[in-house]
């Protein structure tokens, strides 16, 4: 089977309104196989409902999503089955507090029959030894610190295998000492050559792990280019500014 | 005045003891068709379909807007002409209208105890794969129970009280009871006073086992 299409994920003139406001005023982007694409800006800028968007969490007001060829927003479509191959990881975790740790990793293969409850069983003993949470595997999410959580929902969603995957400010809420053990977490994932977006207020990381960043400020695409370029020698002025103001 | 009261009770405890069981019998089946049919009505709230969402809320607010007495003199006196193929028996009546009151405040307590999951429950296991359906039965609906079934129990509470409006036609409740003793001794504040202890016995007690399984359910998360 050839896989005929130019990039695994892109949008064309992506525009999302709520109400009156103008939330995204036309994205064309493009995530590549493999590629790790951060996306940094000023709160309000767009790039959550971007992420959102992605995976139609949030449906665009106007404008296409091709994820691996197929357009996602086209009406009709299945966006079940192919958000089955795009993990999300979002800022509040929204681990499922019904579930045991373990239970929560295993839900969703096995409804969706990607795996017998024995091989998914299996595969979350991995997982949880992966995050050094295996002595935590029975007990339910609300005994959990943040980090737990964080690093529990990033296997939860690699369970399903996704082709991509999607953090949207991963770090956010977390307390300033449990950062570095859910960023380390990502870290690995993103060396493993797992193709990534992610939002994100840690500049140190991002210029860390990025392929490529985009600076998005009010609803649009300010800036893009590798760590260096953007971070280094940003051109825009209002990336200069933003940089000047978080980098200190 | 105690004379009395024990004077009554011996002649007449019996009468309270079968009043007890019908206001207790009443409620019973009020809440849990109501628990069935309320639950629907809750989802149905939550249809695509524009008509659907309008009929389910104009009932809830119809039913919520309007006294619970009136409710049952029209089901009363409306049923057994509007279908009186079915030969109604009044009990069945007053449970009709009791359950057709309390099925909307039921509705609103399964809504708002779906809309207490918080939102990114249902995010989370829609980014994952999940149908709706799936992500309600397996994620929302199981989270959602915790907040509905004290809040149900609550109800039932409610209702035990309100059957007492059932006694406007006599149906056998406690307050018939009451109603019944005064018609034989012409006495009022005694049989009232046995009337109310029994009911105060019984919603206390079961006010104070809801409190306690709430304790145990929060306990278990």
């Amino acid at each position: 089977m050839t896989d005929k299409y130019e990039h695994m994920i892109k949008t064309v003139d992506l525009k999302k309104d709520f109400g009156s406001l103008k939330v995204l005023k036309g994205v064309n982007e493009h995530v590549d196989k493999g590629e790790v694409l951060t996306i940094i800006g000023p709160s309000g800028s767009g790039k959550s409902t971007f992420l959102r968007c992605l995976n139609m969490l949030e449906t665009p007001t106007s404008g296409q999503i091709f994820f691996e060829g197929t357009d996602i927003t086209q009406k009709g479509i299945s966006v079940d089955a192919h958000r089955q191959k795009m993990g999300m990881v979002f800022q509040h975790f929204n681990v499922f507090n019904n579930l045991t740790v373990k239970k929560n990793i295993t839900l969703a293969p096995v409804l969706l029959k990607k795996k017998t409850q024995k091989e998914a069983d299996e595969m979350a003993d991995e997982l949880l030894a992966r995050i050094g949470l295996t002595d935590k595997k029975d007990a339910h999410p609300s005994r959990l610190s943040g980090g737990q959580k964080q690093r529990l929902a990033i296997v939860r969603s690699l369970a399903m295998e996704p082709d991509v995957m999607l953090f949207d400010e991963p770090t956010s809420a977390l307390d300033p000492e449990m950062v570095g053990e859910v960023l380390q977490v990502i870290k690995e994932l993103v060396k493993s050559g797992m193709t990534s977006v992610i939002v994100t207020h840690e500049m140190g990381f991002a210029k860390e792990v990025s392929d490529r960043v985009i600076f998005m400020d009010d609803g649009n695409i300010a800036e893009e280019g590798t760590p260096t370029e953007l971070f280094e020698h940003p051109q825009n002025p209002r990336t200069q500014e933003f940089l000047s103001k978080v980098l200190y | 005045m105690l004379q009395n009261i024990i004077k009554v009770l011996s002649k007449y405890g019996y009468l309270f003891a079968d009043g007890l069981w019908i206001t207790i019998e009443l409620s019973l089946i009020t809440v849990l068709c109501s628990s069935v049919l309320g639950s629907l009505l809750a989802i149905a709230r939550r249809s695509r379909l524009l008509p659907v969402r309008f009929l389910c809320t104009a009932y809830v607010e119809v039913v919520r807007g309007t006294p619970l007495l009136l409710q049952l003199y029209f089901f009363y006196f409306m049923l057994p002409n509007l279908v009186p193929a079915l030969k109604l028996s009044e009990f069945t009546c007053v449970v009709i209208a009791l359950v057709f009151n309390s099925v909307a405040y039921v509705a609103e307590i399964v809504r708002a105890g779906i809309g207490a999951v918080d939102r990114g429950q249902m995010e989370a296991a829609r980014s994952l794969g999940l149908s709706s359906k799936q992500a309600m039965i397996h994620v929302v609906l199981p989270q959602a129970v915790k907040n509905i079934l004290p809040a149900l129990c609550n109800e039932f509470v409610a209702i035990i009280k309100e059957t007492s409006l059932a006694s406007t036609f006599f149906i056998g409740d406690i307050m018939t009871t009451y109603k019944t003793i005064n018609g034989f001794t012409f006495l009022i504040i005694e049989p009232l006073l046995i009337a109310g202890i029994i009911y105060f016995c019984v919603t206390f007690v079961l006010s104070k086992a809801i409190a306690a399984l709430e304790r145990k359910m929060k306990a278990s998360d």
